[in-house]
């Protein structure tokens, strides 16, 4: 093959390129083919990864036109809900953590890099692998909110750590992490979903870590709040598990609309992953929970806990509760400190002066009542 | 009313596209209305006692707890007239903030706040729910 020739080739590939009406006409089928595809639990099209190559294509979004009034609604409630752990005074409970032994300050520190670990994922490989399957630009933008806010609550640990711990302890409790098998596993469970190519199965997935995963851990400071120690602390968590619900039940909703598509059949077979997948996890969940608890005598506690935000994380992918009220007993003083006001009688242990402290919250009143 | 003429208790509620709320009454079988989502439908006018049953989606200090259909729907005298209770369904990971919209409710009405549920509700919350209603309407 000569010069001349190979020159020649290349000139005609050009010429038969896509003109611009072409161009438009193929970028117009694989929106459709993509728009059918999207959320209804179907793997991932030729289209979806062409669209993923050529996201320079993507129409610029306009919150103007909004799709789908669910996505508006949560921006909102996030950018209002936002917060930073600099703003909270974790400095007021160095004394309280001088009054816990040293095996509940390990605890504690372990605690609280298996939830770091976590929220690493979520902020870094979770809600990201979400955004291609997104329905409507606007849950693209909600998603990059809640992956920049987990990034935010996978900080807020270190600040607790620089506060309260010194260094050769946190750099003991990030190696745990990694060798903790239990928690290495979870991790593996999750990330193989995300990484997988179905798009409800990662909603699934992410709705399972963000409304069941994360409790083996908040338990903890919950107790410690209700013993009136690590307060300020606990405000922060609150503010951390608040979140949680708003990303458990916006996905959680994603997902419905997605399996509200399928067939029958599919929906069996998704319902059916989503129980299983919830058992692993739940099996793996109950051997973490012993390994991190038992020393201190609470794994049955903390397992009631777990029961209970399982259903919770399972009514958020709209399905039944799967554990009986006698296992969901979660000890009163355990919900006292998560919503203070739903118990009547509970005397909320203040010491906090953060201005975001959501333990306090009075009936603020709108302007639309005209009685 | 029943078969043998006692009236049963009926249910205003709101619920979003969501549908976690209009999921919870479903399941408690009774007569239920749902307050329009969209400004642009007709208003609902409530002449018969009712209890009302109402989401707080969570958040911020109480402002906006309120979901602002239900705050239209309650400025009509008419319809307040025959409130008798409130009940919130959320989410305890609102902390202060779980049922709050109830609570505002309750305080504004002078009415009972009877039960907060959480998302669409267990088994248990649904006989529990029954009950203070069946109780209510015995009163």
């Amino acid at each position: 093959m000569d010069t001349q020739n190979t020159q020649a080739s290349a000139f005609d590939d050009l010429a038969e390129g896509p003109l611009a009406e072409e161009a438009s006409a193929a970028i117009e089928a694989d929106r459709a083919e993509v728009g059918d595809a999207l959320g209804a639990g179907k793997p991932q099209t030729a289209a979806q990864e062409r669209q993923h190559r050529h996201n320079h294509l993507v129409q610029a979004i306009n919150w103007n036109r909004i799709q789908d009034d669910k996505d508006l609604e949560v921006w909102n409630r996030l950018v209002n809900n936002f917060w930073l752990p600099e703003k909270v005074p974790l400095s007021n409970d160095v004394q309280s953590w001088g009054t816990l032994t040293p095996d509940e300050q390990k605890l504690t520190m372990r605690v609280f890099t298996g939830l770091t670990l976590l929220d690493t994922i979520q902020g870094t490989v979770g809600a990201v692998s979400l955004i291609p399957d997104a329905a409507t630009p606007h849950e693209e933008a909600v998603l990059t909110n809640i992956a920049f806010m987990e990034s935010v609550h996978a900080k807020s640990y270190s600040s607790i750590f620089s506060t309260l711990a010194s260094t050769k302890e946190i750099d003991d409790a990030f190696r745990w992490s990694t060798e903790n098998p239990y928690l290495q596993r979870k991790a593996e469970i999750i990330i193989d979903y995300y990484e997988g190519d179905d798009p409800l199965k990662r909603k699934v997935a992410s709705t399972l870590l963000e409304s069941f995963l994360f409790y083996s851990g908040f338990y903890l400071p919950m107790y410690w709040s209700s013993h009136a120690k690590l307060t300020n602390t606990a405000d922060m968590i609150r503010l951390i598990i608040r979140d949680e619900a708003v990303h458990g039940y916006y996905i959680g909703y994603k997902f419905q609309k997605g399996y509200e598509k399928l067939s029958e059949q599919e929906q069996a077979e998704i319902k059916d992953y989503t129980y299983s997948l919830l058992y692993e996890l739940y099996e793996n969940e109950s051997k973490y929970t012993a390994d991190l608890y038992d020393a201190v005598g609470l794994t049955e506690d903390v397992k009631k806990f777990l029961h209970y935000n399982a259903n919770k994380a399972l009514m958020n992918l709209g399905f039944e509760p799967l554990f009986p009220s006698t296992v969901t007993d979660v000890n009163p003083a355990i919900l006292s400190a998560l919503s203070p006001n739903a118990d009547e009688n509970h005397d909320f242990f203040s010491g906090s002066g953060s201005s975001y402290v959501i333990g306090k919250a009075v009936a603020t009143e709108d302007d639309d009542w005209d009685f | 009313m029943t078969a043998s003429g006692e009236a049963v208790a009926s249910v205003v509620y709101f619920s979003s596209v969501s549908g976690n709320t209009a999921r919870f009454v479903e399941k408690l079988g009774r007569p239920a209305t749902r307050i329009p989502l969209y400004a642009s439908e007709p208003p609902l006018e409530q002449h018969e006692p009712y209890v009302l049953i109402v989401p707080t989606y969570g958040g911020g200090d109480g402002k906006g707890a309120v979901p602002k259909q239900v705050i239209r729907f309650l400025n009509d005298e008419e319809n307040r007239k025959h409130l008798r209770g409130v009940i919130s369904t959320g989410n305890t990971n609102f902390g202060a903030g779980y049922g709050i919209a109830g609570d505002i409710i309750a305080r504004k009405c002078h009415v009972p706040h009877l039960h907060r549920v959480e998302i669409f509700g267990t088994p248990d919350d649904v006989r529990v729910v029954n009950e203070r209603l069946d109780a209510l309407w015995r009163q």
